[in-house]
C-alpha cells in the first residue's frame, strides 16, 4: 500500500474523485496501530507531566492550600497555581472573563482544577496530587435546575427570546390546551482518547504545542493570553484526534495553557493526559434542559400556538452555553409549522462543570422538546403520533416561517417521510404491534416515526469561514493543509477527494498533512457540521487559483485559447494534445509559475440579527427520519431495540462510505443519549458516573437487532454547496429520538394508549418502569 | 511439602520474543509497560478500569487443551501475572508480506475505523475470536465485543467486518496458528515450577510455584494482597493508586484452576475464570449461561475469577447470589487447614467477610439442581451488557407432589451491603401453592428483607420494584404458560 503506482494517463476517472466510496485516509494505520496520536508520540528528552490537582468542595472560598507535601513527593519538579499564570488567568472562549485556568480562592465545582502539579513522570505526578491539603469554606451551591427559577436565577449569559405571532393569544383562543415539562438529561462525550496536549519550549516565546483540540486557533489565542505573548509565539498542531463530539472545542484550553506555561517556565516539554475520570470530572458535557411548554390546539390535532423555555444546566461559566442555547431554540420546531410560536431560553449557573458543545449543540434538544408537544398533542386527540407530525410539518410554499423569521426554502420532510413510512412498513406494524400488546402481558412492542431537520451553519456569522493551503511540487504531487481538523468524521478524506477531483489527479497524489495553525491561520473550530462545507469549499478555491495560472501559463505557452486547456484524468488536454498532470506542473515551474496557493471560502447569504431574534442563521437545512420499534419488560424496565430503519439526506454525497458511518454512529451516540446514558450527581454536589463503569454508552449488543441505513439518492443541496453536498456530523444525531418515542409507545400500552407517558430522557429501564407504573395508577384513577 | 525452587525473574514471551525480567514493580502494568517501556504504542489506554478495550491484547497460556489465546485488558493486568504466557499485541498482526492481516483488512475495506482510537483493541478482540471461531455468529461477535467500546461508528461497520473476515484469510494459516507449536515448546520450558520472587520485604511480588506454595506463602505473610484475575486490584492501582505490596499472583495457579465435579457437586477452584467455568455451568445449571454472559466483558471474564467474586465481598459481585440459591459451600484454606463453610455465611456485613487472616478461599462447591426443581436468576442492570448490577435475584424451588413449595431459596445481589437471602419472602412461599396468588402475598414481604439504597445506578424505590417483580418472572417463567417474560437480544434456535 505503500508503493508509489505512476498516475494513469489513460483512465476515464480519477481514482478517488468526488461522489466515490472511500475509505478513512487514515484506516490502515488505524487497524495497525500505526495512526500517531498525541500520546503516541516519541517524547522529546527530559519531558515532564502534568496533573491536575481537583477541587474536593462543590462551592467554596479556598481557607487554606499546604501544598508543601505535593512539592516533597518524588519527582515532583513543581506545582502551579493561579498566580503562576504569566499572562491572563482565563480561557473563557466568548470572553467573558468567566472560567480561570486554575482556580484563584474561589472553587464554583466539585473537580475544579485548582492546581497543577510538574513531575518527571505522569505516575509521580497523579501520585503527588493526592498529597495536597486544601480547606475550604462551603458556600450554598446548586447543581440542579429543578430548584431554579428560569425567570429569576442566575444566568452565565444573556438569554434569547424567539417569537413569531402573539403565542399567548392564540394559545387562549385554541379550542383545546395543555400545559407539561421535560426533562432532557446531558450526555458525556465519551471520545475514547481522552484531553491530552505536549507544549514544547522554543526560542524567545516561542512554543509548539500539540493538542487534541477540534479548534487550534482557540488553542493558540488562549495559550497566547495565558503566557501574554502574541498568537505569533504560539503553533497548534493536531494530525488527528481519538474522537472530539465537540468535547473538544473548547475543553482542551485548560490543559494546552497549562502544558505551555510549564513548558516556557521549566524549559521542558510538558505532557498533561488526565487520567479519564478527572477528565470525565472536569470538563464540559452536553447541557440537560427543563422544558416548559404550553400548547393550544384543535381537535384535528393542528397546533396552533407553542409557548416554551428552554432552562439549561450550564455550570459554573458561560463556555458556549450562549449558543448551545440559541441552538436548542433555533430547533424547537424541528420539522414543524408553529403559527405562533414564543420560545425562551433560560443558561442558568450551576454548580457543575460547565457545559459545553457536544455534536447538535443544543439543537437535538430542542428537537426533542418539539417532539415531546407533537406526543402530547396526539395522546390528547388520540392520534397516531406520525400523524400528528405529518399534519404539523413545514409547507414548502407557505407556512415555512421558523420561529427566527428565516423561510425554509428546501423543505423535503414530507417525501423523507413518506418513503421510510413505506420502507419500513410502518403501517403493517403498527397494527401488528397493537395485536401483539393484546396478547402480551410482560413484554409491550413500540414503535415510532420521527423526523429531522437540522440548520446548516455557526450562528455566529462570523464563524463561518474557512482557508485552505494548496502545494503542487514540481513532480506533480500536492501537499493539501486546511483548517478542518480529523476527529474520524473522515474531513481530510473528503476535502482531499475535493482537490483531486479539481486538479483531475488521483486521490494518493495528494498528502493531507496535520493541522496547524502555522499553514492555515485563525480558522473556525471543526464543529457545527461545517467541515467539508468550509474547508471542502476554502481548498477547491486553493486549487482553482492554481489551476487558473496553469490554464493560463498553458494557453501562453501553446498558444491555445484558455478554454482549450482541459484537466481529464492524470493528464491536461492543450489544444490537441495532452500531456500528465506533473509534465505541465514542471513546465510551469520552470516559467517561474506560483504553485502554491491559499484558498479562502465564507458562506454567502446568511446573516443573524439577535436581538431581533430574526434573520437567516443557516445557509440551508439537512433532513431524515427514523423509525425504530422496541420491546419493554413490563416487570423491569428493560427494553431492546428491535429495529431501525433511517433514510438521511446528506445532498449529493462526497462520500456515502463516510456518509453512511455518520448516520449509524450518529443515531447510536444520539439513541444512547436518550436512554443508557445517565449522569447522575450526589446530595453533595459530585458527579458520580464518571467512568466507563458507571456510565454507560452503547454496545455492539444495543445496536437495533435489524439496522437499515439508507441515504436518500434524489435530494441535492438547493445552495452552491461543495459539489451539492449537504453536512453529515450533527444531523443524524437526532435519529435517535425514534427509540425514544418507540419506548414512550409501549410505555403508553399499558394504559391503553390513552395517557401520554411523559417519558424523560434518558429513558432508563428505571425511567421506564417508574413511567409504566405511573400509567397504570393513572389508568386506574 | 517439596521443596519449592525459587526464580526471581518472570519470563515470558513478547510478540516473537523472549522477555526476562527481574525488576517488576507488584503494580505494574502491562500496558505502560508495553507503551512507556517497549514503545509499543498501538495499545491504547481508553479508560484504565477494564471497560473500553482499547487496550486489549492477547494473552497466550498453556491449558488443559493447549496453548490459548484470550483477550485481556492491558491497562489492569499486572505484568507480574505473565509469567510464562505469550503476549501479543497489534504489532504483531500481519498477513502476507505487504499485506494487513485479514482481520484489518476486512476493518479497513467495512470501514470499521473512524477516529481509530478504539480500532487496534476492536482489532485484537476480534483476532481472539476469529481463531476460536472463524465464522462466527452475530450472537458471538456481540459478546466477542461486549468490553470494546466504539464511540464513533455504531459498531454496525465492524459488526459487517467481523462477518467478513474469514473471506479474507483462514484463521488455520494465520502465523499463530502456524507458530503454536514452537510457541508452546517455549513456554513449557518457561514452566520450571518454580516460585518466583521479584524484590524484598515489603516490595515483593511473588507467583507461588502451586496452590501448596500459595499457602504457605500467605501463611506467613498474611498481609500480602492476593491477585487473582486483577480486574477489582487493578482499579485500586490504577484508579486509587493504592500499595498493593507484597503482593500474590495467583491467576493459573497450579491446583487452583480446577473445575471438577463428583455425585452432583461441581467444585470449581478459586482461580478459575468465568470463561473457564462457562461451559461446565452453563451445561450443567442452564439458567447461569445468561448470566455469565453479562458479567463484565470477554476480556474481563478471561481474566475475572470466581473465586475473586466471592473473595472480595462486593454486595455487587454477581456470582454469589446464584451460588448461595444453589446452596453452594466455600472451602477456605490457611496453611494446611481447610474448612468449609456454607457461602452465605461467608458475608458478614459491608466489606467483612468471614476469612481469617492469612486465610485464602480455596473453591467453591455448587450443587447441580435436581430434576424438577426450578432454578432462575435475573440482572437488573441500565445497560444490558458490561454493566454492573443494580439488582440481581437468584431463585432456587423444589415443589412437593401436592404443587406446595418444600424448598426455597432466593438471594439478592444490589439489595443489601452483602450477597442476601430473602428469608421473609422466602416464609411467606414455602408450604404455600406454587400459584400467582401465593407470588402476590410474598411480594409484599420484600420490604422486610431489602431497604435498599439509592445511587448512581439505581434508586432505592426502582431497586425495591424490580426486584420484587422479579419473583413474579420467576412464577411466570416456571408456570408453563411460555409466555415471553424477558426481552431477548438473541431468540433461542
Amino acid at each position: 500500500m505503500n508503493k508509489h503506482a505512476a498516475p494513469n494517463l489513460k483512465a476515464e476517472k480519477i481514482a478517488g474523485g468526488v461522489s466515490t466510496d472511500q475509505r478513512h485516509d487514515s484506516a490502515h494505520k488505524h487497524v495497525s496501530g500505526t495512526a500517531v496520536y498525541i500520546d503516541d508520540m516519541p517524547e522529546p528528552a527530559g519531558t515532564l507531566h502534568g496533573c491536575l490537582g481537583l477541587s474536593a468542595a462543590t462551592h467554596a472560598t479556598i481557607t487554606s492550600m499546604d501544598l508543601s507535601a505535593v512539592r516533597m513527593a518524588p519527582g515532583v519538579v513543581d506545582v502551579l497555581t493561579a498566580s503562576d499564570v504569566p499572562g491572563e488567568n482565563d480561557i473563557s472562549p466568548t470572553g467573558r472573563h468567566d472560567e480561570p485556568v486554575l482556580a484563584d480562592g474561589k472553587v464554583q465545582f466539585y473537580g475544579q482544577p485548582i492546581f497543577c502539579v510538574i513531575a518527571e513522570t505522569r505516575e509521580q505526578a497523579r501520585r503527588a496530587t493526592r498529597l495536597a491539603k486544601v480547606k475550604y469554606k462551603e458556600l450554598p451551591f446548586v447543581t440542579d435546575i429543578g430548584a431554579l427559577d428560569p425567570k429569576k436565577d442566575k444566568l452565565v449569559t444573556p438569554p434569547l427570546t424567539l417569537k413569531r405571532g402573539d403565542a399567548a393569544a392564540a394559545i387562549r383562543r385554541a379550542p383545546r390546551r395543555l400545559k407539561g415539562n421535560m426533562r432532557i438529561g446531558g450526555q458525556e462525550h465519551f471520545y475514547l482518547e481522552g484531553h491530552i496536549a505536549m507544549a514544547i519550549p522554543g526560542e524567545d516565546q516561542d512554543v509548539t504545542i500539540y493538542s487534541s483540540t477540534q479548534h487550534p486557533s482557540e488553542v493558540q489565542h488562549m495559550v497566547s493570553h495565558a503566557l501574554g505573548v502574541p498568537s505569533n509565539a504560539i503553533t497548534v498542531e493536531i494530525r488527528r484526534m481519538g474522537g472530539g463530539f465537540g468535547g473538544k472545542e473548547t475543553q482542551g484550553n485548560q490543559f494546552a495553557a497549562l502544558a505551555a506555561i510549564a513548558a516556557k517556565k521549566h524549559h521542558r516539554a510538558v505532557k498533561i493526559r488526565p487520567d479519564r475520570d478527572d477528565d470525565m470530572i472536569a470538563t464540559g458535557k452536553r447541557h440537560d434542559f427543563l422544558v416548559d411548554y404550553e400548547i393550544g390546539f384543535d381537535d384535528e390535532g393542528n397546533i396552533l400556538g407553542v409557548d416554551f423555555m428552554f432552562a439549561a444546566r450550564c455550570g459554573f461559566s458561560s463556555d458556549l452555553s450562549g449558543p448551545v442555547t440559541d441552538r436548542a431554540l433555533f430547533h424547537c420546531d424541528n420539522t414543524y409549522f408553529w403559527p405562533a410560536v414564543h420560545a425562551q431560553s433560560a443558561p442558568l449557573y450551576t454548580n457543575t462543570v460547565s457545559n459545553t458543545a457536544f455534536r447538535g449543540f443544543g439543537g437535538p434538544q430542542g428537537m426533542v422538546g418539539a417532539e415531546r408537544v407533537i406526543d402530547e398533542v396526539a395522546f390528547a386527540v388520540g392520534k397516531d403520533p406520525l400523524e400528528i407530525r405529518k399534519k404539523n410539518f413545514y409547507g414548502t410554499s407557505d407556512r415555512n416561517i421558523t420561529p427566527y423569521h428565516q423561510t425554509v426554502e428546501d423543505n423535503i420532510i414530507q417525501r423523507i417521510v413518506a418513503e421510510l413510512e413505506q420502507s419500513a412498513s410502518y403501517a403493517r406494524r403498527r397494527r401488528e404491534i397493537s395485536a401483539f400488546n393484546a396478547n402480551s402481558r410482560f413484554i409491550k412492542r413500540g414503535l415510532a416515526l420521527t423526523p429531522v431537520k437540522f440548520g446548516i451553519s455557526f450562528t455566529a456569522t462570523h464563524y463561518n469561514q474557512a482557508g485552505a493551503l494548496v502545494h503542487v511540487y514540481t513532480d506533480g504531487s500536492v501537499h493539501l493543509n486546511h483548517g478542518g481538523t480529523e476527529m474520524g468524521q473522515g474531513l481530510y478524506v473528503k476535502v482531499a477527494q475535493v482537490v483531486a477531483e479539481e486538479f483531475q489527479i488521483d486521490l494518493d497524489q495528494v498528502k493531507i498533512t496535520a493541522t496547524t495553525t502555522g499553514k492555515v491561520p485563525n480558522t473556525s473550530a471543526t464543529a457545527a457540521s461545517s467541515g467539508s462545507d468550509l474547508n471542502g469549499m476554502a481548498a477547491q478555491n486553493g486549487a482553482r487559483q492554481i489551476k487558473d495560472r496553469l490554464i493560463d501559463f498553458a494557453a501562453e505557452k501553446y498558444q491555445v485559447p484558455r478554454d482549450q486547456v482541459l484537466f481529464l484524468p492524470n493528464r491536461v488536454r492543450i489544444g490537441n494534445q495532452e500531456i500528465a498532470f506533473a509534465d505541465l506542473v514542471k513546465q510551469a515551474y520552470m516559467a517561474r509559475i506560483q504553485l502554491s496557493a491559499a484558498g479562502f471560502y465564507k458562506t454567502p447569504k446568511i446573516h443573524w440579527n439577535r436581538d431581533k431574534g430574526e434573520g437567516r442563521p443557516f445557509y440551508y437545512f439537512a433532513y431524515g427520519a427514523s423509525c425504530s420499534e422496541v420491546s419493554v419488560d413490563t416487570l423491569t424496565g428493560e427494553y431492546m431495540v428491535e429495529r431501525t430503519d433511517i433514510l438521511h439526506d446528506c445532498g449529493r454525497s462526497l462520500n456515502r462510505a463516510i456518509d453512511i458511518g455518520q448516520i449509524e454512529g450518529g443515531f447510536i451516540q444520539g439513541m444512547g443519549w436518550l436512554t443508557t446514558e445517565e449522569l447522575w450527581w450526589d446530595a453533595k454536589g459530585r458527579l458520580r458516573t464518571h467512568a466507563p463503569s458507571t456510565y454507560k454508552i452503547p454496545l455492539a449488543s444495543d445496536r437495533p437487532k435489524i439496522f437499515n441505513v439508507t441515504l436518500a439518492d434524489w435530494p441535492e443541496a438547493s445552495e452552491p454547496t461543495i459539489h451539492r453536498s449537504k453536512a453529515v456530523g450533527e444531523p443524524p444525531f437526532p435519529l435517535g429520538m425514534s427509540v425514544l418515542h418507540a419506548l414512550s409507545d409501549a410505555v403508553a400500552s399499558v394504559a391503553d394508549n390513552r395517557i401520554c407517558p411523559r417519558l424523560d430522557a434518558p429513558a432508563t429501564p428505571e425511567r421506564v418502569l417508574m413511567a409504566i407504573e405511573r400509567l397504570k395508577k393513572e389508568a386506574v384513577a | 511439602m517439596a521443596k519449592v525452587n525459587i526464580r526471581n525473574e518472570i519470563r515470558f514471551i513478547l510478540n516473537g520474543r523472549d522477555v526476562v525480567l527481574s525488576s517488576v514493580a507488584s503494580d505494574a502494568t502491562l500496558l505502560d509497560w508495553l507503551r512507556l517501556e517497549r514503545s509499543l504504542r498501538g495499545t491504547k489506554e481508553g479508560c484504565a478500569e477494564g471497560d473500553c478495550g482499547a487496550c486489549t491484547v492477547l494473552v497466550g497460556k498453556l491449558s488443559e487443551g493447549g496453548l490459548v489465546y484470550e483477550s485481556v485488558n492491558a491497562c489492569i493486568r499486572f505484568l507480574g501475572s505473565l509469567d510464562g504466557t505469550h503476549v501479543v499485541t497489534v504489532e504483531h498482526l500481519r498477513g502476507s508480506p505487504g499485506q494487513l492481516h485479514p482481520v484489518q483488512q476486512a476493518m479497513v475495506d467495512f470501514h470499521g475505523s473512524q477516529c481509530g482510537f478504539c480500532t487496534p483493541g476492536f482489532v485484537m478482540s476480534l483476532y481472539g475470536l476469529w481463531m476460536k471461531s472463524p465464522d462466527p455468529s452475530n450472537e458471538a461477535i456481540e459478546k466477542a465485543l461486549q468490553g470494546n467500546l466504539c464511540r464513533c461508528t455504531g459498531y454496525e461497520a465492524i459488526m459487517r467486518a467481523a462477518r467478513a473476515i474469514s473471506s479474507y484469510g483462514k484463521a488455520a494459516k494465520d502465523p499463530l496458528a502456524a507458530e503454536r507449536k514452537a510457541i508452546t515448546a517455549r513456554l513449557e520450558v518457561m514452566h520450571d515450577g518454580a516460585r518466583v520472587e521479584i524484590g524484598v520485604g515489603k516490595a515483593r511480588l511473588v507467583v507461588p510455584a502451586n496452590v501448596d506454595d500459595f499457602a504457605a506463602v500467605l501463611d506467613k505473610d498474611p498481609g500480602a494482597t492476593i491477585v487473582a484475575g486483577s480486574t477489582d486490584v487493578g482499579l485500586w492501582v490504577t484508579k486509587h493508586m493504592r500499595d498493593i505490596s507484597p503482593a500474590i499472583f495467583i491467576g493459573d495457579l497450579d491446583g487452583l484452576c480446577t473445575i471438577s465435579e463428583d455425585k452432583g457437586v461441581i467444585t470449581i477452584g478459586a482461580g478459575v475464570t468465568y470463561t473457564e467455568a462457562f461451559s461446565t455451568l452453563a451445561r450443567r445449571i442452564p439458567a447461569l449461561g445468561p448470566l455469565f454472559d453479562r458479567i463484565g466483558g470477554e476480556q474481563v471474564r478471561n481474566m475475572g475469577t470466581i473465586g475473586g467474586n466471592i473473595a472480595n465481598g462486593s454486595p455487587i459481585g454477581d456470582t454469589p447470589p446464584p451460588l448461595i440459591a444453589l446452596g453452594a459451600r466455600l472451602t477456605l484454606r490457611k496453611g494446611k487447614k481447610r474448612r468449609t463453610i456454607p457461602l452465605e455465611t461467608f458475608f458478614i456485613a459491608y466489606g467483612k467477610q468471614d476469612r481469617q487472616p492469612g486465610e485464602f478461599v480455596e473453591a467453591v462447591h455448587v450443587p447441580v439442581p435436581a430434576k424438577g426443581t426450578k432454578f432462575a436468576v435475573h440482572k437488573i442492570t441500565k445497560r444490558r451488557d458490561e454493566d454492573i448490577t443494580a439488582a440481581l435475584g437468584a431463585f432456587f424451588l423444589t415443589l412437593a407432589k401436592d404443587g406446595t413449595v418444600a424448598e426455597v431459596r432466593i438471594a439478592y445481589g444490589g439489595m443489601a451491603a452483602t450477597p442476601k437471602r430473602a428469608s421473609s419472602v422466602e416464609k411467606a412461599l414455602l408450604g404455600k401453592p406454587w400459584t400467582e396468588q401465593t407470588v402476590d402475598v410474598a411480594m409484599a414481604e420484600y420490604a422486610k428483607d431489602f431497604t435498599p439504597l439509592t445511587d448512581m445506578r439505581a434508586s432505592a424505590e426502582y431497586r425495591a420494584l424490580a426486584a420484587r417483580n422479579l419473583l413474579l418472572r420467576f412464577f411466570a417463567e416456571t408456570s408453563g404458560t411460555g409466555e415471553p417474560v424477558e426481552v431477548s437480544r438473541h431468540e433461542a434456535a
